[in-house]
C-alpha cells in the first residue's frame, strides 16, 4: 500500500510542474493586457503603459517572469491581485470556504439520489421506473446550468415565494465568519433563525450544481450494477438462498462502487466548472465568479495563482479517491 | 404619586425605545458587483465608487445629487485669482469622520486631511504613494493633475490653497470627481504606526453620510448612517450592498422584496418592470454619446464630404428602435443634453440615401470598401455594438459601400483604435466624469488626444481654438459661448456620425422615496427614504 501510495505522489510532481506552467501561459496567451482594461475609453499613453507593465513586472521576458513566479509559488506566495491590490492566496481562501460548502452539498445530494435511483433502475430492469430514471438522468446531463438556475428562481422563488432568489444567508443575520462555512458559522452564532435561513439560501443551488453530476451518478451506477449482477458471483450468492437484499447490498454493491467512486471522483472537476455559472446566478461568493471575473479583467496574478490552487486542490481530491479505489479494490492495492 | 409618574416614564421611554427600534430603517441595494477596494482614487470603475466615494467620502465640491451642477462639500466656499491658477478653499468647520469599530478620530476634518488625500497621489516620495502594490492613481493622473497642479498650500487649519501651473476653468468639477475623495489623515497615519497601512483600502474612513461596518467579498457590503453627519443625519438608518452580479436574479430579489434598488436591468425586462405594480421604474438621460468615429487621417475619410455622405447614409431612427428598443435618443452634438452648453439649434444630418449616394459619387469616390468596428462587450451608449454595425452596414451597402465588421477583444480593440493609420470607422463613445463639456470635447476631439482617446485622430484649429480659449475662461457664460460655436464646427467637420445618448433605468421599489438617478451613473443613497 505503501509503495502504491509513493507511486501516485511520484506522478503528481510532473503533474504539478504542468499545472503551473499552463496555468501561467493560459492567461497570458489571451489577447488584450490588463492595463488596457483598467483605463478603458480614456485609454493610457504609451509611456504610462510602459511604465505601469515595468511597476507589475509584465515587461520582463516572459520565461524571466515565469521563473519569478515559480520561485515565489515555492516560496508559498502567489502574488498579489492586480485589480483588489491583496494577496491571491487571500483572496481565494475567503472565497474557497463557499465554493467548498457548496460543492460538498452538491455531491451529497447527487449520492443520495442517483445511487439509489441507480441501485433500484439496474434491478428492476426496463422497468417504468428504470426507463424514468435514465431519461430523467439523460435530460438532467444535457441541462443548460444557467437556464436551468434561472428557471428554479422564477418558479419557487419568484412565483412560489418558497425559497429566497440568491445569497449565503438573510442580510438580517450579520456575525463574523469563523470557519467560512456558513451552516456551521450560523449554528455558531447562535442567532435565531440564521442556520435555518442557511439552509433556505442552499437549497436552490444544490439542486443546480448538483444535477449533472447526480445524472451521470444515476447512469454509472445502474450500468456498473447491471454488469455486476450478471457475474456467477452473484447468481451463485442467489443460489445459495441469500436473501435479496443481501446479494445486492453486499456482493453486488461493493464491486460495482469501484467505477462509481471514480466517476463521483471525476466530478469534483465538473462541479469546478458548475460553480462557476451556478455562483454567478445565486450570487454566491465562491472561487468559480471570481476566477471569471479575474480572466475577464486580465488579473495575471490571480488567474494564474488561482488556477494553480484549484488544480492542486483537484489533485489532492484524485489521489484520495486512488486511495479509497485501493481500499475498495483489493486487486489494485496488491498489484505489483 | 411620584412611583407611578416614574412607571408611566419608564414605559413610554420602553416604548419609544421599542417603536425606535421596530423602525430603524434598512435600505437594500441590489448591486452588481464587489468593489475593487475601498480608497476610491486607486480605481476608475463605478462599483467600487457606488461603495466609497458616493456614499462614505466627501469631496471639497460635490454635485447637487441628480444633477451635474456644482454646490460647496468640505470647503463652504473657493475663491479663483484673476490668472485662473489658484484655487483658494475655505474649508467647513465642526465636520467629523467616522467612529468605527477599527478607529475612533480625536479631531475633526481640516486641511492636514486635504493635504494628505492630494498629496498621496501627487508626489512620488509621499509615505503613502505606493501603500499598496501597484498603486497608479489612475484617475488623477487620467485627468492630467499631475501635470497641472504645481502645488498643494494649507493657509491655515481650514483654508488650502490649490497652485495650478496654468489656468484650468473645469478645476473645481474636477475636484468634485470620486479620486478627489477626502480621507482622515489621522487614520492614515495610525495605519501606518501599526504597519498596516495596506487596511486604507480595505477600511474606509471618511466624513460622508454612511460609515462603512464590513463586507464579505461577493456577498454583501453593510453601513450605518453616520450620526454625526455634516449634513444631517440620513433618513435611513442602515444600508446594505447586496452583491448580485446577474440582472435577471437582481431583477427577482427585487421582486421578491429582497431589495429596495436595483442597477442596470436586463432591457428584455424592461417591459415587464413597466408594468410591475410594486415597482416604480425610473428612468433618466444617461451622461454619454455613442459614436462612430472615422480616421479622418485616412483618404477618402479625410474628406468632409464623403464622411458628411456616409453620415448622410445611416438611418439613425432605425438603430435606436433595434439596438436600443427605446432606451435611447438620437444624437447630435458630441455632449448629451444634460450638459451646459449644449447647443439645441444644432441640426443632424438627415437620412437620405440618395443624396449619400451622390455625395459620395461627386466626390469621387466609387466601390468603397472600409473596416467598421464594432466593440466586443455592452456599454452604456451601446447596448449592442455588433448588431448596430451590421445595420449600419446594411445602411451603407444601399449606397455602394461595402464595410467589413471587425471586432477584437476589449483591451485590444481601445488599444489598435487608437492606431492613427486605422483602417476605417470605429464604433465607441464616453460617459462624462465631471459634467464639464471640456471632458467630451477636450479629451474626444482635442488635437493633444489625437493617437489617444481622439479615435477620429481630427485635430482641427478652428474648433482647437475654441476649446482652448474655453478650458482657461473662467466666466460659464463666456465658456458656454465657446463650446456652442465649437458643436457648430463638429457638426460641420462631421468626425463622427453621432449615434445615441442611452437612457437609464432603474427600477426602484415603491417603498422607496426621494431617489434621484446620477447623471454620472453613480448611485447615491444620502437623501432616499423608505416609506
Amino acid at each position: 500500500m505503501l509503495r502504491f501510495l509513493l507511486n501516485r505522489i511520484a506522478v503528481l510532481l510532473p503533474t504539478f510542474i504542468g499545472v503551473t506552467i499552463i496555468s501561467f501561459l493560459f492567461i497570458r496567451l489571451l489577447p488584450g493586457d490588463p492595463i488596457e482594461l483598467l483605463a478603458g475609453e480614456r485609454g493610457v499613453t504609451p509611456e504610462r503603459h510602459a511604465q505601469l507593465m515595468h511597476m507589475m513586472g509584465f515587461d520582463k521576458p516572459i520565461w524571466q517572469q515565469y521563473l519569478t513566479f515559480v520561485g515565489d509559488v515555492l516560496q508559498g506566495d502567489l502574488g498579489q491581485s492586480i485589480v483588489t491590490k491583496r494577496p491571491v492566496f487571500d483572496e481565494f481562501f475567503t472565497l474557497f470556504p463557499a465554493t467548498l460548502e457548496l460543492s460538498i452539498c452538491a455531491i451529497i445530494f447527487a449520492i443520495a439520489i442517483g445511487l439509489p435511483a441507480g441501485i433500484i433502475a439496474a434491478v428492476r430492469r426496463g422497468s417504468v421506473f428504470d426507463h424514468t430514471v435514465m431519461a430523467t438522468a439523460l435530460t438532467g446531463y444535457s441541462m443548460p446550468i444557467f437556464w436551468w438556475g434561472l428557471l428554479l428562481i422564477i418558479v419557487f422563488s419568484g412565483t412560489l415565494g418558497w425559497t429566497p432568489v440568491s445569497g449565503r444567508i438573510s442580510f438580517m443575520f450579520f456575525f463574523d465568519q469563523v470557519t467560512g462555512f456558513m451552516l456551521i458559522d450560523s449554528l455558531l452564532s447562535g442567532q435565531k433563525g440564521a442556520f435555518a435561513s442557511a439552509v433556505e439560501h442552499l437549497i436552490l443551488p444544490t439542486i443546480v450544481l448538483g444535477t449533472i453530476p447526480l445524472a451521470v451518478i444515476a447512469r454509472q451506477t445502474r450500468s456498473a450494477m447491471l454488469e455486476v449482477l450478471g457475474e456467477d458471483y452473484v447468481r451463485t450468492a442467489r443460489a445459495k438462498g441469500l436473501p435479496p437484499s443481501r446479494v445486492i447490498g453486499l456482493h453486488a454493491l461493493r464491486n460495482a462502487m469501484i467505477p462509481v467512486i471514480t466517476t463521483i471522483g471525476l466530478q469534483v472537476g465538473v462541479l469546478l466548472a458548475g460553480a462557476i455559472l451556478t455562483e454567478t446566478i445565486f450570487s454566491w461568493p465562491g472561487v468559480g465568479k471570481w476566477m471569471i471575473d479575474s480572466v475577464s479583467r486580465r488579473d495575471y496574478p490571480a488567474v494564474q495563482g488561482g488556477l494553480l490552487l484549484i488544480a492542486s486542490l483537484v489533485m489532492l481530491v484524485n489521489l484520495t479517491v486512488d486511495i479509497l479505489y485501493g481500499l475498495i479494490n483489493p486487486r489494485i492495492r496488491h498489484r505489483r | 404619586m411620584s412611583k407611578t409618574l416614574v412607571r408611566l416614564a419608564a414605559g413610554l421611554f420602553a416604548a419609544t425605545m421599542i417603536a425606535g427600534a421596530a423602525h430603524a430603517k434598512t435600505l437594500v441595494y441590489c448591486s452588481e458587483g464587489s468593489p475593487e477596494g475601498f480608497d476610491p482614487a486607486l480605481y476608475t470603475a463605478g462599483t467600487t465608487f457606488d461603495a466609497t466615494s458616493k456614499n462614505v467620502f466627501n469631496k471639497l465640491a460635490e454635485f447637487d445629487r441628480g444633477t451635474t451642477k456644482i454646490i460647496p462639500g468640505l470647503a463652504e466656499s473657493w475663491d479663483i485669482s484673476e490668472d485662473g491658477t489658484e484655487y483658494t478653499f475655505h474649508l467647513r468647520k465642526g465636520v467629523t469622520f467616522h467612529t468605527t469599530d477599527f478607529f475612533t478620530p480625536t479631531r475633526d476634518f481640516n486641511a492636514d486631511d486635504v493635504l494628505f488625500s492630494f498629496n498621496r497621489q501627487l508626489k512620488a516620495d509621499h509615505p503613502m504613494h505606493e501603500y499598496v502594490g501597484g498603486a497608479s492613481w489612475e484617475y488623477f493622473n487620467g485627468m492630467s493633475m499631475p501635470d497641472l497642479i504645481k502645488e498643494i498650500v494649507k493657509v491655515d487649519d481650514y483654508t488650502v490653497k490649490f497652485v495650478l501651473n496654468r489656468p484650468e476653468a473645469p478645476m473645481i468639477a474636477n475636484l468634485a470627481m470620486d479620486f478627489a475623495s477626502i480621507l482622515s489623515k489621522e487614520f492614515a497615519d495610525q495605519l501606518q504606526a501599526e504597519g498596516k497601512a495596506e487596511m486604507l483600502n480595505q477600511q474606509p474612513v471618511g466624513t460622508g453620510p454612511f460609515k462603512f461596518v464590513a463586507y464579505q467579498k461577493d456577498a454583501v457590503i453593510r453601513y450605518k448612517a453616520h450620526e454625526d453627519y455634516w449634513g444631517g443625519k440620513a433618513a435611513i438608518d442602515d444600508l446594505v450592498f447586496a452583491i448580485t452580479p446577474d440582472a435577471s436574479v437582481r431583477y427577482q430579489k427585487l421582486k421578491a422584496g429582497e431589495c429596495h434598488i436595483m442597477p442596470y436591468p436586463n432591457p428584455a425586462d424592461i417591459a415587464a418592470m413597466k408594468t410591475d405594480a410594486a415597482i416604480n421604474l425610473m428612468e433618466q438621460e444617461g451622461l454619454n454619446v455613442g459614436y462612430l468615429a472615422y480616421n479622418t487621417k485616412v483618404a477618402p475619410f479625410d474628406k468632409v464630404e464623403v464622411r458628411k455622405a456616409l453620415n448622410k447614409a445611416i438611418n439613425k431612427q432605425a438603430i435606436l428602435d433595434a439596438v436600443f428598443q427605446g432606451a435611447g435618443k438620437v444624437a447630435v452634438a458630441p455632449i448629451p443634453p444634460t450638459i451646459w452648453s449644449y447647443n439645441a439649434d444644432l441640426k443632424d444630418d438627415t437620412y437620405e440615401p440618395d443624396v449619400a449616394k451622390k455625395m459620395l459619387e461627386d466626390a469621387g469616390v466609387t466601390d468603397l470598401s472600409m473596416k467598421l468596428w464594432a466593440m466586443p462587450v455592452q456599454r452604456p451608449y451601446n447596448p449592442n455594438a455588433r448588431r448596430m454595425a451590421e445595420l449600419i452596414q446594411a445602411d451603407w451597402a444601399a449606397v455602394g459601400v461595402k464595410a467589413e465588421i471587425v471586432s477584437y477583444e476589449w483591451g485590444e480593440y481601445l488599444k489598435r483604435s487608437k492606431d492613427e493609420d486605422r483602417d476605417g470607422a470605429v464604433l465607441l463613445g464616453w460617459t462624462g466624469d465631471n459634467g464639464d463639456p471640456d471632458n467630451f470635447l477636450a479629451v474626444l476631439l482635442g488635437c493633444d488626444a489625437v493617437g489617444g482617446s481622439n479615435r477620429s485622430q481630427w485635430c482641427y484649429k478652428p474648433f482647437e481654438d475654441l476649446i482652448q480659449k474655453a478650458k482657461v475662461v473662467s466666466d460659464t457664460a463666456e465658456r458656454t459661448k465657446l463650446y456652442e460655436d465649437a458643436q457648430v464646427v463638429f457638426k460641420e467637420q462631421a468626425p463622427w456620425a453621432t449615434i445615441a445618448h442611452s437612457v437609464v433605468f432603474e427600477p426602484v421599489r415603491k417603498e422607496v422615496s426621494d431617489y434621484k438617478i446620477d447623471p454620472f451613473g453613480g448611485h447615491i443613497f444620502y437623501g432616499v427614504d423608505l416609506k
